[in-house]
């Protein structure tokens, strides 16, 4: 009887709907997809290439050598740069270290250059905060396996879906900490920039970035890591690095395999954290 | 002509201000409209008008709506009614490119907690007025180093703010607010946030800064000694409304209302008053024409038992006593010179009256008061002790 009232409207087709939705999209902008899945594709490609041509011991010198300038002329992080670095290359997983370094690079790139400017948006109108903000809360709470769906609708599968897959899951920190940072910005400051005739793009660059300067690098740094996490689920769809190491090993419950890649995950992931931070604090000063 | 004028100027936060407005002019009170509609009035249609190179000080609690009233004045809070004329010019139409050039040019402001920009030097925040009119940058480093110079702060061009102490930042704020040499300074309890002795310190500088640069201020406080200290004029605010408008005496003296008198008691009045307003016409003789007898006979006149001796252009010389000059009588002696006492305190006509308290108690005669040598005026210590104890009865005609 009472189960009969729940029935009272039948099950709506969300699911269709949804899947009718991203037919339309993938047949409307199948004219911009295309192009991008291929451009878009070869530069990563030939990044990572690039990468490749480079011998590891020089990038491994490298990054040691900015890790102890960064961190104020001290060897803990280029010393743990430089071993981990040497640990993935011992362990022959240099090749996939790269292209998760490419992916993890772009996705985080695009996140910036889209997250920053959307966060500058809703810091200044309250329409856009109320409309922006329901959208980060689904784009963060959607398990992330959901985005690699569509992906691979519009732009097949290897890097190039990976990328956009990590998009979508990893702004949402640099939107949100954009916007709180300028926000936070004291009213005194921006009441003395308009007092002082400041136009709004003046008081923008002049006066709030600056100031929200390291609130926006602690987003930029969650970012980063959240893209790092999407490597792993981004190798199902065929994105290629440590991920799919990972992924295999799983499959073919290879336990060893398996955690070697995860180790190369998370020297990857450590680095990759203390090189934004550290350039973060240093800017505080 | 004015520089600055605010006709009716209202401010209503809220989400029905002209309701609000409507309920004012039916007379109702801040809280009561508050209760009604929700709308908080700020500024209740403020009228008052500046003069180029006044110091205009607007003083009132915390609440009272004064800095609401200054943000009105360069439209950083736009108003809900009334306009701003600066220089004629009506502030409250114009468009924001022209609103943005008056505030690059004509109005600068000082803030209680200085709001300097942290990540900029010294110099780049001294700059900043002018950076934002596009100013090349050696002349801008120029006019800001200029500025900086001015308040003292020459040395220190390179720092970042919060390596100064507080009363150093406020200078760089003033001297961002003069790097613009705007006609108008708006200070918002620029001093407030300063130590007491700082904050004296700032003030004294405040007021040399202009008479050199004869810069129009207007100067929000909540603190009359300030307020008495640095106005040539006080506009004081209560709930939003201006109470009373005046010169630092005027106020002092008539209190409009019980609110202003309440404020006015606190005051230290040693501080405010000087020998000018407690002194009294003096009772003199001429050395040149008057002899011990003349002396004699104004004395018992007027039941004194000195009397102050002065020369034909009045300059001050001394006194006799009634002793001396029954004495000089009996002698015979007609001249002056012989029994005249120079041991006389004398004071200046802005001598504070702390000062004269402590000159007047130990001395058994009155205490002249001098202004360029010539007798301006005569303090006996009754009237010291009756304007310490609060005595309206001060003859401020005098000042």
């Amino acid at each position: 009887m009472l189960d009969k009232l729940l029935d009272f409207i039948p099950e709506i087709p969300i699911a269709d709907w949804t899947k009718e939705f991203t037919k339309d999209i993938t047949d409307t902008f199948a004219f911009l997809f295309e192009p991008i899945k291929e451009h878009f594709g070869n530069f990563m490609e030939f990044v990572s290439d690039n990468l490749m041509l480079v011998p590891p011991l020089i990038i491994m010198l490298v990054v040691a050598l900015i890790a102890f300038f960064i961190t104020g002329k001290k060897l803990g992080l280029a010393v743990f740069s430089f071993v981990g670095l040497w640990l993935v290359y011992n362990q022959g997983l240099w090749e996939h270290l790269m292209d998760t370094f490419t992916l993890v690079l772009l996705a985080s790139l695009l996140s910036v250059i889209i997250g920053v400017p959307v966060g500058i948006l809703m810091s200044k109108s309250r329409i856009a905060e109320a409309i922006i903000k329901p959208i980060l809360d689904f784009m963060q709470t959607m398990p992330a396996f959901v985005y690699l769906i569509p992906a691979v609708a519009f732009f097949g599968i290897g890097m190039v879906p990976g990328v956009f897959a990590s998009l979508i899951f990893a702004t949402p920190p640099t939107v949100r900490f954009t916007n709180l940072g300028i926000r936070q910005v004291s009213k005194e400051l921006v009441e003395a920039s308009e007092a002082f005739g400041s136009t709004g793009m003046q008081k923008l660059f002049k006066v709030e970035l600056p100031m929200a300067k390291s609130t926006i690098m602690a987003g930029i740094n969650q970012t980063v890591m959240l893209a790092l996490s999407m490597v792993v689920i981004a190798s199902m769809i065929g994105a290629p690095g440590l991920g799919r190491e990972v992924l295999s090993a799983l499959q073919r419950a290879e336990v060893g395999t398996g955690f070697v890649a995860g180790i190369g995950i998370v020297i990857l992931a450590i680095i990759i954290d203390r090189f934004t931070q550290s350039a973060n604090e240093k800017k505080d000063e | 002509m004015p520089i600055i004028e605010a006709k009716n100027l209202s401010k209503v936060f809220g989400k029905n201000p002209k309701q609000a407005l409507k309920l004012l002019d039916q007379g109702l009170s801040k809280n009561e409209i508050l209760k009604q509609t929700g709308n908080t009035v700020g500024v209740n249609r403020a009228s008052f008008s500046v003069e180029a190179g006044e110091i205009f000080v607007i003083m009132g609690l915390s609440g009272s709506g004064k800095s609401t009233l200054v943000r009105l004045l360069n439209r950083l809070i736009e108003p809900t009614e009334g306009s701003i004329l600066i220089d004629g010019e009506d502030l409250s139409n114009m468009d924001k490119k022209d609103l943005r050039n008056v505030r690059r040019k004509k109005m600068s402001m000082v803030f209680q907690r200085f709001a300097l920009f942290p990540h900029r030097s010294i110099l780049e925040n001294a700059e900043f007025g002018l950076e934002i009119q596009n100013v090349p940058k050696e002349e801008r480093q120029e006019k800001a180093t200029e500025a900086l110079q001015m308040v003292g702060l020459g040395g220190y061009l390179e720092q970042k703010p919060d390596q100064l102490s507080g009363g150093m930042q406020q200078r760089v704020g003033l001297a961002r607010a003069l790097a613009n040499d705007p006609e108008v300074l708006l200070m918002d309890e620029a001093f407030s946030a300063l130590d007491p002795l700082i904050r004296k310190e700032m003030q004294d500088e405040l007021i040399d800064l202009q008479a050199t640069m004869k810069k129009t201020i207007i100067f929000i406080t909540h603190d009359l000694d300030e307020a008495l200290r640095l106005g040539d004029r006080i506009a004081l605010m209560k709930d939003g409304s201006i109470v009373q408008i005046g010169t630092p005496e005027e106020i002092l003296v008539n209190p409009a209302n019980d609110y202003v008198e309440k404020f006015v008691e606190d005051v230290d009045r040693s501080k405010i008053l000087t020998a000018s307003h407690i002194m009294k016409r003096p009772e003199t003789i001429n050395i040149e024409r008057h002899g011990p007898r003349v002396a004699l006979e104004r004395m018992r006149e007027e039941g004194i038992s000195s009397i102050l001796v002065v020369d034909s252009k009045r300059n001050l010389k001394g006194y006799v006593t009634a002793d001396d000059a029954s004495s000089a009588k009996k002698e015979d002696t007609r001249d002056l010179h012989a029994i005249l006492r120079t041991d006389i305190k004398r004071v200046e006509k802005d001598t504070s009256m702390n000062e004269i308290f402590n000159i007047i108690n130990g001395s058994p005669i009155p205490v002249a008061v001098v202004e360029d040598e010539k007798l301006a005026g005569i303090i006996v210590r009754g009237a010291v002790i009756a304007a310490l104890a609060g005595d309206s009865e001060v003859n401020l005609d005098n000042a």
